[in-house]
């Protein structure tokens, strides 16, 4: 497995042939990419801390009256198994175990992609019913920077698999296919990635007894 | 059809999914049922998450320390180090500039 | 009804409007640059249509995907972006020295200018110009056919040229913001300025700001992917190490910028409260969040002007850089050391007297580095072949004037100094005396050096010195005189002043900006007797200075793949050294078919519906703004389903070409360095190399 790597995150292997030696570049490319927008999530997470206190809350609601533990943690428990679902898509792909698998695992990705989307949303009504909103204070527009940024990202994943979809059954598994596959897959371990630090700082570290 | 290579990868995922859920109930379940309190348990859940997120980049993003990785490996080594210095920058003077008030 | 259509654009947003409805001097100097974007774009429409050049501006180069190309059409950018910012910067000049209790022009109009200025100068000529001259010389240094990424190469170019256009347009529809180029809330929050001012800034910088972080990747992923075999990192020319670190910083310290202009926009659309007065707002994070990009910024225009010193100052002295380990060791540490100084900027804002002393510390320990390379390129002269050519020229006087730069800088670093010159003409001095010594002379060294690489033709060599020389007199005049007047207390940004010990230096520094002024005539002379005299500038052959990097192994203009063969590099300095071994020049034994990537219009796609876009988020037309976001990803989608996006150009042909031009190298007489400003210097250089040069190696 390891003798024929040539990019970061998991290679498609030498019997792909031309993808995976297309991959080497683009893939690189991508991470340097999703590194840029770390530093973004980094910042906005940043300026939240600096904004997570009294003087930031401005007498509004604070975390314990708008945050709902338990729908939290139907949506970390989500995001992770589109994770082990998108992982299981990317090895069909690896494997060459068909078109099918592939969209399957894929569309099982997909369906979790937008479950998440909707419990946050319904997270989000409710906020807004409890007087949270970004008007309110630095404390809550800090929030509604953050975490509906996170949410932007994963509706645009949603949007990227449904293209990739299409273009897996109007184009069949061509080689730049493959690579958009396989960049689509770091695109959505990462904000798997940034979710981790969402729960915990923002969710756990606001709800903190 | 099922040859090795798949199966071994595959389980490699569950075993990471397996680490990443534990690493995850482990703090829900502390604030949750108020197990901890204050910076011990602050400290516990980003012990966690630090851990989690490794565990992300090493099953789900395979990043390891291979010879063939470096690359991306320094890669996000510097990202890291750069954020650290402008996330912790931050922190400082702002937290700094909040106490002289 | 008219809202939902044109959002808050009325009759009054028009600067003729304005001027007609209360024509005061400063009102008409608006109308009057308003007419000039009016009349210079219907001009340019009507002189491409009277010589029927829409289809080959379109073919040849609004579609191209080559990255010399966009290459040549970001430095075109960037100098017409220059000539604003220099007349704005004049203005200025002119307003205060007659700004004894009063001047011509409204404070509003002052602080348009300079905020306009600032903006401009910075994101749309010193970055445009540096991306440029990467995009034209970097491939070609690493022996590579063209960027990683050449669509988003062009899409780069089109968001950057959305940017400039927006502020180009502010000119005649709205004004701009009046809160200076780093536009700081609460000033600039929808409380104190609720017209359309800020909104230009903040979507001018961050549609720019993507196309440029979008650069920065596409710049390291052809340094890291593309190179030519055996050209290993440390056989790259220092230029393209410049290239590696500008990248980072555009990479890493872009994200900062996007952060704050979008937050500041949830302020000023949404009424969040990230900056305002009032409910939890922190108007002091913008201004960390703001440095965090404005430091690292300065070094990432000014290293590649490093990057281009040390090329000019090693082929006009006929020798290889001097210490070229120590030169990759300062660069790197100059990027990193960076992103830790960015305090410097805010020292007055309050915080504890550790953080200043250690911001204060780490700031003077970026002289270190940047010492070595001045000492650096002065051994690389020493016993050199040196000419003194144009570029060689700016050189001299980046010498000496970027020391003195460099020397505020450290007094700047001192926080007890910066609290007692905070905020006064000192500091204006400082940063243009770094900015124009080191970046614009940079650039301008490598305007000339590399401009007959691009076009087969060398720049007339009188009016480039007239040029070069007026520019240093001109900035010595314009701007050591403020370092005075700074020290008297004189406050930036002031549109009038009471004092009248300031007025003779503002007369001096008004007799500099006239020079400047005239320092700009002369290159635009210069660029037209430069192409009416091609004929006697000429030199195809590609090496007209003895050069040393693998730019100047191929014919100028170089064809569209670049190289006939990739090139298999040896050592550093490749291209001299197989001059030297009597390696240059020499026919392949078989040539293949390349592949190259097809024209294109997404670039202009996002370039005309991104400038929509921003005009409807300013103006609040809400139905456009979803208008041409929807366009512009439905276009970028819907290529993603293209498949056949190259051609290939047949070996035949690429061999015929090559051929061709080995005949004429061969039948062209090599010159030396005494006649390489003369017309028989065709671009075929006599070996030669100065006595003790081995020894100094």
């Amino acid at each position: 497995m390891s003798t024929s790597n040539i990019h970061p995150g998991l290679n498609l292997g030498a019997r792909h042939g031309e993808a995976h030696v297309g991959a080497e570049t683009i893939v690189f490319g991508f991470w340097i990419f999703l590194m840029s927008d770390l530093v973004i999530f980094g910042l906005v997470f940043a300026s939240y801390l600096t904004v997570a206190n009294p003087m930031g809350m401005a007498g509004g609601p604070g975390p314990a009256e708008a945050f709902d533990l338990r729908s939290i943690f139907a949506q970390t428990m989500i995001l992770l198994t589109s994770s082990l679902t998108f992982g299981f898509s990317t090895l069909a792909m690896r494997h060459e175990r068909g078109r099918a698998a592939i969209a399957g695992w894929l569309g099982v990705t997909l369906l979790l992609g937008l479950g998440f989307l909707t419990l946050e949303l319904r997270d989000f009504a409710h906020m807004i019913d409890v007087g949270a909103v970004p008007q309110r204070s630095g404390f809550w527009s800090a929030f509604w920077g953050l975490v509906p940024l996170h949410g932007f990202h994963v509706a645009v994943g949603c949007l990227w698999i449904m293209v990739m979809l299409v273009q897996m059954a109007l184009m069949g598994l061509v080689p730049v296919v493959k690579t958009r596959l396989l960049r689509l897959g770091l695109f959505w371990h990462f904000l798997d990635l940034i979710w981790v630090a969402i729960f915990s700082i923002v969710y756990l570290g606001g709800l903190m007894p | 059809m099922s040859d090795p290579d798949h199966r071994r990868e595959a389980r490699l995922y569950l075993a990471g999914f397996g680490l990443a859920l534990t690493l995850t109930l482990v703090p829900f379940g502390l604030v949750s049922w108020g197990l901890m309190q204050g910076r011990a348990l602050a400290i516990t859940i980003a012990v966690l998450a630090v851990a989690q997120i490794v565990v992300h980049l090493r099953f789900f993003l395979h990043i390891d320390l291979s010879r063939q990785k470096r690359e991306d490996l320094q890669l996000i080594l510097f990202t890291v180090l750069l954020l650290a210095i402008m996330a912790f920058g931050t922190l400082w003077i702002m937290g700094n500039l909040a106490t002289r008030m | 009804m008219t809202d939902a259509i044109f959002g808050r654009l009325g009759l009054s947003s028009l600067a003729l409007w304005r001027a007609f409805e209360n024509p005061d001097l400063s009102e008409l100097i608006a109308a009057g640059a308003a007419m000039a974007v009016i009349v210079g774009g219907l001009v340019t429409v009507v002189l491409l249509t009277w010589f029927r050049l829409w289809g080959p501006l379109w073919r040849n180069w609004l579609t191209s995907v080559d990255h010399k190309r966009i290459g040549i059409m970001y430095c075109a950018l960037a100098l017409i972006m220059l000539a604003r910012g220099v007349i704005e910067g004049a203005l200025m000049r002119t307003q205060q020295a007659f700004g004894l209790h009063g001047g011509f022009l409204s404070p509003d109009h002052f602080s348009e200018l300079f905020s306009t200025h600032g903006t401009i100068m910075i994101f749309f000529v010193a970055m445009p110009f540096i991306a440029g001259v990467i995009n034209y010389v970097m491939p070609l240094q690493i022996g590579a056919r063209d960027m990683a990424f050449p669509v988003m190469n062009q899409i780069s170019l089109g968001l950057t040229a959305t940017g400039a256009a927006l502020v180009m347009i502010s000119l005649v529809l709205g004004k701009f913001s009046t809160g200076g180029w780093a536009n700081y809330p609460p000033y600039t929050g929808a409380d104190f300025q609720p017209g359309p001012g800020p909104d230009y800034w903040i979507w001018s910088i961050v549609l720019a700001g993507i196309g440029t972080t979008l650069s920065g990747i596409n710049f390291a992923v052809t340094i890291y992917k593309e190179r030519a075999p055996g050209m290993h990192f440390l056989r790259m020319p220092i230029f393209c190490w410049t290239v590696i670190c500008t990248s980072i910083i555009m990479i890493f310290a872009l994200p900062p910028l996007t952060v704050a202009a979008l937050m500041l926009a949830a302020d000023r659309y949404l009424e969040f409260h990230f900056f305002t007065n009032d409910l939890g707002g922190n108007m002091m994070n913008y201004v960390n969040l703001f440095w965090l990009f404005g430091h690292p910024e300065v070094y990432l225009l000014v290293i590649p002007a490093y990057g281009m010193f040390s090329e000019v100052i090693s082929t006009f002295s006929g020798k290889r850089i001097y210490g070229y380990m120590s030169m990759v060791y300062a660069t790197m540490s100059i990027a990193v050391l960076s992103f830790c100084v960015w305090l410097h900027h805010f020292f007055t804002m309050g915080q504890s007297a550790n953080i200043n002393a250690a911001f204060g510390i780490a700031s003077m320990a970026i002289a270190v580095p940047t010492g070595i390379k001045v000492y650096n390129w002065m051994a690389t002269i020493f016993r050199g072949r040196v000419r003194m050519t144009v570029p060689m020229i700016y050189a001299t006087g980046f010498f000496y004037l970027f020391v003195i730069g460099g020397l505020t800088g450290v007094m700047l670093a001192n926080p007890v100094i910066s609290y007692q010159v905070h905020n006064t003409l000192f500091l204006v001095a400082h940063f243009h005396n770094v900015i124009i010594p080191g970046v614009l002379f940079g650039l301008l060294a490598g305007y000339h050096y590399w401009f007959p690489k691009a076009f087969g033709f060398r720049l007339h060599e009188g009016w480039g010195r007239a040029a070069a020389l007026l520019w240093i007199v001109g900035f010595s005049f314009t701007f050591l005189p403020l370092y005075w007047l700074g020290l008297q207390g004189m406050p930036r940004r002031s549109a009038s002043f009471s004092d009248p010990s300031f007025q003779p230096m503002l007369w001096l520094a008004l007799f500099g900006a006239a020079l400047i002024v005239s320092a700009l005539t002369c290159l635009a002379i210069q660029l037209w007797v430069s192409i009416r005299n091609r004929a006697q500038l000429a030199a195809p052959l590609g090496d007209p200075w003895n050069g040393r990097a693998l730019e100047w192994s191929i014919p100028s203009p170089p064809p569209a793949y670049n190289f006939a063969m990739v090139p298999q590099v040896m050592a550093r300095d490749d291209f001299a050294e197989a001059k030297a071994d009597g390696r240059a020049y020499a026919e392949p034994e078989a040539y293949e078919d390349i592949e190259m990537p097809n024209n294109t219009a997404i670039g202009m796609i996002v370039c005309v519906f991104g400038t929509l876009l921003g005009l409807a988020l300013v103006f609040w037309i809400w139905w456009l703004a979803v208008l041409s976001l929807a366009v512009m990803l439905l276009a970028l989608i819907g290529r993603t389903f293209r498949l056949n996006v190259t051609h290939v150009i047949p070996a035949a042909q690429i061999a015929a070409e090559h051929r061709a031009w080995l005949a004429k190298v061969k039948a062209a007489p090599a010159v030396d360095r005494l006649e390489e400003t003369h017309a028989r210097n065709l671009g075929r250089a006599v070996l030669e190399r100065p006595i003790g040069s081995e020894a100094a190696q």
